[in-house]
């Protein structure tokens, strides 16, 4: 079975801009329009998901005040973390009645897109039983959490490519005592925000079936 | 008449979920397909819809519990 999509590029936009206009989407999908798969990038900003733990924000109001980062409560799976530039943020609006509505074979292909993206780069990748996300050498170079209205999702996936990792530092991520990396880090070459995305783009056909439109 | 709102099937091997919040209160009216209270398993969290017109008679599991698949969450009448 082939879905049809559309692949968006909205750039750096605003976090709670990006909300708004997944759920302007996810009403579009519910409808049946076709699914949609957004990457974006957002300024600097703490999303707290729905299970955030009281200890998980580490650095003082104050501190975050200075640096200009907002902390935002969002309706997402998961704990606290951060997104800033140089982070891929990877929103699929896909209707899960196509991927058999089971949430957690869901999250499973979305670190099975990472898992496979990252081994195009020469990287291995992994999984964690019961820490969802994606691990390379034991460090969390990307974090999942979604939503799911209607079985249709949003929210979605934190890819570290060329993420300053200074400001995890700010955080527990995910309520874990764990080390980010990223892409940028782990690779010799410098590469193109274009290449990852172009290579985003196959993996995300492949694993969930699309058709881009 | 009395429907029970159940906690839908989430996928294979999923046995339970925790209740992280009702979007309405007891008396409420409800309709159809409206997001009555949101649920989570895993990184993931899912809005259980109301599948009757009717209003919130009872709410049968509170904010932090954990339900199992096919639980009942409340009663709509």
């Amino acid at each position: 079975m082939v879905n049809n999509c559309e692949f968006i590029d909205w750039g750096v936009v605003d976090y709670a801009e990006a909300y708004q206009r997944q759920k302007e989407l996810v009403k579009n999908v519910i409808k049946g329009g076709p699914q949609k798969l957004i990457v974006c990038e957002h300024p600097a900003v703490l999303t707290c998901g729905r299970t955030t733990k009281i200890d998980s924000l580490l650095a003082p109001g104050s501190v975050l005040e200075k640096q200009g980062i907002p902390v935002i409560k969002v309706d997402r799976g998961g704990d606290i973390t951060l997104h800033s530039p140089g982070q891929l943020v990877i929103y699929p609006i896909f209707n899960l009645g196509f991927y058999r509505r089971d949430l957690h074979v869901f999250l499973r292909k979305l670190e099975q897109t990472i898992i496979d993206l990252l081994s195009g780069f020469g990287i291995v990748a992994n999984r964690i039983p019961d820490r969802t996300g994606v691990w390379v050498g034991g460090k969390k170079i990307a974090s999942i959490g979604i939503g799911v209205s209607k079985w249709v999702s949003y929210h979605g996936v934190g890819f570290n490519f060329a993420t300053d990792l200074s400001l995890f530092s700010l955080i527990r991520p995910c309520g874990l005592d764990v080390t980010m990396t990223s892409l940028q880090k782990l690779s010799k070459n410098e590469i193109s925000r274009e290449e990852v995305l172009s290579r985003l783009k196959e993996k995300f056909r492949i694993e969930f079936d699309l058709k881009y439109l | 008449m009395q429907n029970k709102l159940i906690l839908p099937e989430l996928g294979e091997g999923i046995v339970s979920a925790t209740v992280v919040e009702w979007l309405v209160k007891e008396g409420d009216a409800v309709a159809i397909d409206d997001d009555v209270v949101e649920i989570a398993t895993d990184k993931a969290t899912f809005n259980v819809s109301a599948v009757c017109d009717g209003k919130v008679k009872q709410i049968l599991a509170k904010s932090g519990e954990e339900v199992k698949i096919g639980g009942i969450l409340a009663i709509i009448e």
